[in-house]
């Protein structure tokens, strides 16, 4: 900036015909939307990172049976309850690459146990790209290349690898962790589209018509949502019939979370029709014939679906946790199926979790997850508002 | 006088609220196909006991299952004369259990005052944390007091209840030398209440109340943190410190006074998932609240047991909603009697 003696001020910085509409620090707000909502939640370290790392789970999902080094119901009956092994690089000093030792088990006769023992004398190297159990790509195109595999097998001696360990029936608890993490992951999805679907229907019909329709539906929320809800959710999966197939048990399970869902959000959306409604552009379409259905949709909705994303982002966890204590109490999802709530069903004594602690191991991916959308959902609200600073 | 006629009127709202509650606890209850009874007549049939089928059907008769289902709803209710009169919820006849063969009132006994305890224990523990907790993470927002209780909350909120649960009771049993499993030790469960009766009881509500309050407390706290942050921002706080105020009489005697009204209000959203958390808790650490009964009734279909136990639970939450209502209105003269707006 500099002072010309006419008193005028004149940038000396040289002029820029076409400033980067991408950057951050650009005050000037006319990018789209969407950008500026980006740019906003790019600063939101936490929300990004936890964003990043559930679109990478979620697009894992398909290709799952390629990472797990075995099936969600293959079983080793030779290794129950083999507790987790852990990956070496060297061995006496020398280096082998990724390899394991085998285990060898032994039965404790004073605690009518099998105790397995790492044999330290023979390293076995893991394979990688390598062949094993079939599996189906994203349920459709079967293949068998696994992302790593247990040791090859010599003199008809097999060693398998537990990364996490196993289970009471020798299954391993890492591959069932990834296969679990199938039907854990896409419950909240579809309970919060069906929360989503009833809950901006009721609450625009009561927000939009107001009157007696609003009353009732008033009225409905408020009971809905001073029930408590696992009760309820226990008794609505109680009325599932025990014939079903687990598909069908898992749909609708996650029916049935989403089902006690969507009051709350029913009330904020009608919180905002009854704000919005009254606005000019809202009685200028109105006034040029449009009918009640066009008006929410394409004048209406478009306001605050944002601000809906985000506080649907933030109730997928409750519905995570609720299948999970929903399976974990043997009324939710059943055996044959594997989720992460089926899986803590065999750590559900002290005894387990003193002896085999890591029975409790799926609790973790459940912790991670359910932060992650915490967090996530948090920089959503956050940065959803671009214009507040 | 105004503050007893919305008490009034809120006890009115409660009790419509729950008769639709009652309606809705009735068709979930009877969603499942067949009840107890025609199960069992159908098994003994199979296996050609006839003895146990007559028995079956006169309970049949008894309880009104072979009437409509609107009939029954009306009879198990009490609005509606049964078989032997006027004989529902309303006059004080909770049903038959047909699994144990015994009156509901009798099964679910004591436990109902368990759960009333379980829950008031924990709705005192989120008071009694979430109250210096968040005021602290406010006074010294950013400091390792604020990071470290928001990191706990949530840990809290992430870790499914039941594993917070078992993990807590193994390790307080190792190393805290905590009593594992049930409300009480054995040998006080018939015995008449005396102070060791209440040690115990003390003690075996310390696992339980933590799990139960942790989610609960750490959202409580973090919205009083953000309440309190709002308020300790206002030009009022900036001339109680220049004039020389000490903080912390500062602190406790505006702001917090403020920001203390969404904290009263806060409990009836919090209740209903303190209550389903106790439920699960229970059902997991073997307490003797009415949680371990609402499974197995679920599981085995005794239907007038499970009905019951989810109207009480109901009835649990809209009555602290209610009480929350009303002394919110005590608390803030603002607030309008005729109900609070959404």
């Amino acid at each position: 900036m500099t002072h010309t003696p006419d008193d005028r001020f004149v940038s000396v910085a040289p002029f820029d015909p076409n400033p980067a509409l991408l950057e951050v620090e650009r005050k000037d707000l006319d990018a789209p939307n969407w950008l500026l909502v980006w740019r906003k939640f790019r600063t939101h370290r936490l929300g990004l990172i936890s964003g990043a790392f559930l679109l990478f789970c979620y697009l894992l999902l398909p290709v799952i049976g390629f990472v797990a080094p075995y099936g969600p119901n293959e079983r080793h009956a030779e290794h129950l309850y083999s507790p987790p092994q852990s990956i070496h690089f060297f061995h006496d000093g020398e280096f082998l690459g990724p390899f394991i030792y085998p285990m060898t088990s032994e039965a404790n006769l004073q605690t009518f146990q099998w105790e397995f023992i790492p044999d330290l004398e023979s390293p076995r190297k893991l394979r990688f790209f390598c062949e094993g159990k079939t599996y189906k790509i994203a349920g459709v195109i079967p293949s068998d290349t696994h992302l790593f595999c247990p040791p090859e097998v010599f003199d008809e001696e097999v060693v398998p690898f537990f990364l996490w360990g196993s289970d009471r029936l020798g299954r391993d608890v890492f591959s069932r962790i990834l296969y679990g993490a199938q039907l854990s992951l896409t419950v909240g999805l579809i309970g919060i589209t069906v929360s989503f679907v009833l809950g901006i229907f009721f609450g625009s019909v009561a927000g939009y018509f107001g009157g007696t329709i609003d009353w009732v539906i008033n009225r409905v929320i408020e009971v809905l949502r001073s029930l408590p809800e696992l009760p309820l959710w226990l008794a609505l999966s109680a009325a599932v019939p025990s014939n079903w197939s687990p598909i069908a048990v898992f749909f609708v399970i996650s029916i049935i979370l989403g089902l006690l869902d969507w009051p709350g959000l029913a009330r904020s959306v009608r919180a905002k029709f009854l704000s919005l409604r009254e606005e000019e552009y809202v009685r200028a379409a109105e006034m040029m014939g449009a009918s009640s259905g066009r008006v929410i949709r394409k004048h209406l909705l478009p306001n605050f679906l944002s601000h809906l994303i985000a506080s649907a982002t933030l109730s997928i966890p409750a519905m995570i946790l609720g299948e999970t204590a929903l399976s974990y109490l043997g009324l939710g999802l059943r055996a044959p199926a594997v989720s992460w709530g089926v899986m803590l069903n065999d750590a559900q004594n002290l005894a387990s979790i003193e002896i085999y602690p890591w029975t409790a191991i799926p609790m973790l991916p459940i912790v991670v997850v359910v932060l992650a959308f915490n967090f996530l959902g948090d920089g959503l609200r956050d940065s959803l508002d671009p214009y507040q600073q | 006088m105004q503050i007893l006629r919305y008490a009034i009127y809120r006890f009115a709202t409660m009790l419509l609220t729950l008769w639709v509650v009652s309606i809705l606890i009735f068709i979930i209850i009877n969603l499942p196909p067949g009840d107890y009874l025609s199960n069992q007549i159908a098994e003994l049939q199979a296996s050609g006991q006839s003895a146990g089928v007559a028995k079956a059907e006169f309970l049949r008769q008894e309880y009104a299952l072979d009437r409509p289902l609107w009939q029954q709803y009306l009879i198990w209710v009490g609005f509606f004369p049964g078989p032997h009169g006027f004989s529902g919820l309303i006059q004080g006849n909770f049903g038959w259990s047909f699994e144990f063969d015994a009156p509901v009132a009798e099964i679910v006994g004591d436990s109902l005052w368990m759960t009333v305890m379980v829950n008031l224990a924990a709705v005192l523990f989120v008071y009694l944390v979430a109250l210096p907790l968040g005021v602290l993470a406010a006074a010294r927002a950013r400091s390792w007091v604020d990071y470290t209780s928001a990191f706990v909350g949530y840990l809290g909120l992430a870790t499914p209840n039941f594993l917070l649960a078992l993990i807590l009771f193994y390790y307080g049993h190792k190393h805290l030398d905590l009593p594992i499993g049930g409300l009480m030790d054995p040998i006080y469960e018939n015995a008449p209440m005396s102070w060791d009766k209440v040690k115990s009881i003390l003690v075996h509500l310390i696992v339980p109340t933590f799990v139960i309050g942790t989610s609960g407390a750490s959202a409580m706290m973090q919205r009083l943190r953000a309440n309190m942050l709002d308020e300790l921002g206002k030009p009022y706080v900036e001339t109680a410190i220049a004039k020389g105020m000490p903080p912390r009489r500062m602190l406790m005697k505006y702001p917090l006074r403020v920001a203390f009204n969404p904290f009263v209000a806060d409990i009836g959203n919090l209740l209903p998932s303190m209550v389903s958390g106790s439920v699960l808790v229970s059902v997991v650490l073997g307490l003797q609240t009415i949680g371990p009964d609402l499974l197995q009734a679920l599981k085995s279909q005794d239907m007038f047991l499970s009905a019951f136990v989810l109207m009480f639970v109901a009835l649990l939450t809209l009555i602290g909603t209610m009480i929350s209502d009303v002394l919110l209105v005590l608390l803030d003269p603002r607030i309008r009697y005729e109900g609070r707006k959404s």
